[in-house]
């Protein structure tokens, strides 16, 4: 087994070795496995229940008591404790999204790219006919649709955003499909389905990996523009984006209501596309757009 | 030419087909069917209902209600608004020029800003100006826009009160250019901010790939200024991405352009469509889909013909 | 005289040339156009031409990686040219393919024990350990040591790489393997290496060779009869001597003076053929060969040679060949 492990290592070590360089990625691998840890234990994190109301100790200044370490809100909650709450539930719609994302886009791009033919065509007129529409619109008539739930603002953000992940997956099988080892699989009558899942789809898997990562960022802020708007996660339950919507009545007294959701958004975002981007330079040359 | 722009013409006619079929089938995912507003509202009478589904034909089986309304949509038939009774095509076309002049001055904005920062980006590569836009751009990229909308209007109109916080107009001075202006600034900066990433990326990109092109430097071996340079012979070859980028960009800056009149309460058609989702205007939401669904199929259309007039092997291949 | 293990009759593979504008058939490559072939038990076969005559595309339509448009395919006595994968799953095990780009034909992403494995996965031989003993004797049989499983194609040599494909195509314990340029990638020094392993193999196993080359001289060290091919016909088949010694067709000729004499003294007058190879999509009428022909006549454009027997195994497509 450690044989097995160790094989690949010659390309593991020359992909750290490029993902090391890119700085901006490696503080956003920080920044990502900061907040993912901080979502993990915020029940042992918070200072406070962060549903626990106290109308006596409403909108607490940052860093003035102990017991508040980032002030109350206009109901009296622990400040700290909802923005850890409330990242438990922004990256666990934003990973679920994700999921489904890759999933919808990976099985969608790998059966145009590998049937191809009449299926091809359909499919990928299927996708150019989504992505004329406005994906916060598409986003939002759905969500104002369907009961907000966790797992149903999740599906929903993930079956409004895979058509660009099917695309790229669509693109490499069609590469992939030509090469010598899958017309080897074809002559020892492996079937369709194992073609394109064993042969095939483990050698996309750098791409969407990359797209992965990126479509974890675009998930989160678009489930933070949801709830904002009032069409996601419904309060009590926290979340970055519905923090933002009581904050904003109260603007011109207490701006940092507003200013930290926002802010733990931004670096979650931006975390996990400089994570995605020092990713693609690391995985896949080929793709590279920055220095 | 014309064989070209024919064979795109065909090639969106799907689309539209495929559009009006979306467009169709999420209506029919709404609660209560397109008739909630009736349904669920208890001073109505189910005979009133009955009624009403002969009226708008929802007695008649799917399909024939999907020909009856994608046909009404082409000639010119959007159905009318639940409150009001509005034909919902003037609704929306009422509020398309507050959209188009928000979109509008973001994409001049965003288009000279990120043209000049992108070009000089790649001429000057890895230089620290490079290094910087590059990463400014990632980092514009991943600003949560509302939330930047939100601290602009802290900052701008809250704060240093320099600019008004929303709407088109101060009250009593509608048609005041100076006031229409003024309202402008914050919404376009919003929307900007991405499309400014964007552009500096695709310019930066797109120049890069042309600059190491042999005839770059067979004009440089002619002694050809710099400048004559980047205008006579980059530009023009690094035009065709740019262009496409702004066939593709279009639903994007229909996306941003909700977030900004959202947040800044400027009455165009993202805001229309937010106090539809509200008010459960279905017709209204589903007229505005389908708007900006031909809008950007039109929009790609053009885009194609300009690439095509711009470069000839586009039209053969 | 006995059924062949291979028999392939007026073979055809004829891809549809589409429009961009509305895809309808503007045209057809006839890639493989009528193609005779037979191949004997534990016989090699070697299929000749240059690139573009359709002779990978003869291999590969004989395994049924593609649809062959017409003709029929034997094997073991059965047409398999129309066989859907049900019924083609038997005679998958009975006849592989080895590749020419030992880098492409290997799956980047499994380890060399994953790829032996899957020929057994797939007919469902054996369980796991079993499949592991398999998969050690595999290797060792094409000459590796039994820890490469564990490894993957990346870290494996040309020369290795093309080892590992031909203990694939031999899990399944095969009655013929196409051999599709399977050296040419490689470096010379190992060429011989490899040919020498699939001799071997084939001395020890029985298997028959279909070994398809752009080189006569690779072909003269391992065929036993040899086929040329020009522009998805076939022009000449003869026994390696009777080709070397007196090829007949025009082309054969032309394709023998462009090979190092292997005779120190001898020396054949060099006639390559004049100008370009014709594009399949609009071959030349008549004999595909007369626009290059040396000794062409008024005949050879108009009307396509039939295959006549002049020899034991000989046989020309040539109006002006007689016996």
């Amino acid at each position: 087994m450690s044989a097995a492990s160790a094989a690949p290592e010659g390309q593991a070590g020359r992909i750290w070795k490029r993902f090391r360089r890119h700085r901006l990625a490696l503080a956003g691998g920080f920044v990502v496995a900061l907040l993912l840890a901080s979502a993990l234990f915020a029940p042992f994190l918070s200072p406070q229940d962060p549903t626990l109301l106290d109308t006596a100790l409403r909108f607490r200044p940052p860093f003035a008591d102990w017991r508040f370490p980032l002030g109350t809100d206009e109901l009296g909650r622990d400040t700290l404790s909802r923005l850890l709450f409330g990242g438990r539930v922004s990256l666990t719609v934003g990973l679920v999204a994700m999921i489904t994302t890759v999933m919808t886009g990976a099985l969608i791009g790998i059966t145009a790219g590998f049937i191809g033919g009449i299926v091809d065509t359909l499919l990928m007129r299927f996708v150019d006919t989504m992505l004329c529409f406005p994906q916060v619109f598409l986003l939002l008539v759905v969500a104002a649709f369907v009961p907000p739930t966790l797992l149903s603002i999740s599906l929903v953000i993930g079956l409004t955003s895979w058509m660009e992940v099917s695309r790229i997956v669509r693109a490499e099988i069609l590469h992939l499909k030509e090469q010598d080892f899958v017309a080897a699989a074809r002559a020892l009558g492996a079937s369709r389905a194992r073609i394109m899942f064993r042969e095939l789809l483990p050698n996309a898997a750098a791409p969407i990996l990359v797209a992965a990562t990126l479509k974890v960022a675009s998930a989160v802020l678009m489930e933070s523009y949801i709830s904002y708007l009032g069409y996601g996660v419904q309060p009590p339950l926290a979340s970055w984006g519905n923090m933002l919507t009581n904050a904003q009545g109260y603007f011109d007294t207490v701006p940092w209501l507003a200013i930290l959701p926002g802010v733990a958004i931004t670096l979650t975002v931006v975390g996990f596309n400089f994570l995605g981007d020092g990713l693609r330079d690391a995985l896949d040359p080929r793709l590279r757009m920055d220095p | 030419m014309i064989g070209f722009v024919l064979r795109r013409l065909l090639q969106a006619i799907p689309l539209l087909i495929g559009g009006t079929l979306i467009g169709f089938g999420l209506m029919q995912l709404a609660p209560g069917g397109p008739l909630a507003i009736y349904t669920l509202n208890p001073t109505i009478q189910v005979q009133d209902i009955e009624r009403i589904k002969i009226i708008f034909g929802l007695d008649q089986p799917i399909h024939l209600q999907y020909v009856k309304w994608a046909t009404g949509l082409f000639s010119g038939n959007w159905g009318y608004t639940f409150f009001g009774g509005r034909p919902v095509l003037d609704v929306i076309l009422e509020r398309l020029p507050a959209t188009l002049l928000l979109m509008g001055s973001a994409l001049s904005v965003a288009i000279v800003l990120g043209l000049s920062v992108g070009v000089l980006g790649a001429v000057k590569r890895y230089s620290v100006f490079d290094v910087l836009a590059t990463t400014g751009a990632l980092f514009a990229l991943s600003f949560p826009t509302f939330w930047f909308g939100l601290m602009a209007i802290f900052i701008f109109a809250i704060q240093l009160r320099w600019l008004p916080s929303g709407g088109m107009w101060e009250l009593g001075e509608e048609g005041n250019i100076l006031s229409l202006l003024q309202h402008l600034v914050l919404p376009t900066m919003v929307l900007a901010l991405v499309i400014t990433a964007t552009w500096s990326r695709y310019s930066r990109s797109a120049f890069l790939e042309v600059l190491h092109q042999d005839f770059m430097r067979t004009a440089r071996a002619k002694g050809m200024p710099p400048v004559a340079r980047l205008l006579r012979h980059a530009f023009p070859n690094a035009a065709k991405p740019l262009i496409a980028l702004l066939g593709v960009e279009l639903p994007f800056l229909f996306s941003g352009a909700l977030v900004a009149e959202t947040i800044f309460g400027w009455p165009g058609m993202g805001r229309l469509f937010v106090d539809a989702l509200g008010m459960k205007e279905y017709p209204v939401l589903m007229g505005l889909m389908m708007f900006t669904a031909i809008f950007v199929i039109i929009g790609n259309l053009l885009a194609d013909i300009a690439i095509a007039l711009v470069d000839p092997r586009v039209r053969l291949s | 005289m006995s059924e062949p293990l291979l028999r392939v009759t007026g073979l055809e593979v004829h891809f549809p040339i589409r429009s961009a504008l509305l895809r309808q058939r503007i045209g057809m490559v006839r890639a493989v156009d009528g193609v005779n072939l037979e191949v004997a038990r534990g016989e090699t076969l070697a299929l000749v031409g240059e690139s573009g005559c359709g002779k990978t595309t003869t291999g590969k339509a004989i395994l049924r990686l593609i649809d062959p448009t017409g003709g029929s395919v034997r094997f073991g006595g059965e047409d398999i040219a129309k066989h859907g994968s049900r019924a083609l799953a038997p005679f998958r095990k009975r006849m592989q393919i080895v590749f020419q780009d030992p880098y492409a034909s290997l799956n980047p992403r499994m380890s060399v024990g994953g790829i032996l494995a899957a020929p057994f996965e797939i007919h469902r031989i054996g369980d796991a350990k079993d499949r592991g003993e398999r998969v050690a004797e595999l290797l060792r049989t094409v000459g590796l040591p039994p820890e490469a499983a564990r490894r993957y194609p990346h870290e494996f040599s040309g020369g290795q790489r093309q080892r590992i494909g031909i203990a694939r195509a031999l899990a399944l314990r095969p009655e013929l393997v196409i051999g599709d340029e399977p050296v040419s990638a490689l470096d010379v020094s190992i060429q011989a290496q490899i040919i020498n392993l699939m001799k071997r193999l084939q001395a020890e196993l029985g298997l028959a060779y279909i070994m398809i080359s752009h080189n006569l001289a690779v072909v003269s060290h391992v065929a036993d009869r040899v086929a040329v091919m020009y522009l998805g016909r076939v022009v000449e088949t003869a026994p390696r001597e009777a080709l070397f010694f007196d090829a007949r067709h025009p082309y054969t000729q032309a394709l023998l003076s462009a090979v190092p004499e292997p005779i120190p003294g001898r020396h054949r007058a060099r006639q390559a053929p004049r100008g370009d190879v014709p594009s399949p999509a609009r071959p030349p009428s008549g004999c595909h060969f007369h626009p290059r022909c040396p000794i062409a006549i008024a005949r050879c454009s108009q009307e396509a040679p039939e295959a006549r027997i002049i020899g034991p195994g000989h046989a020309v497509a040539c109006h002006l060949v007689t016996p």
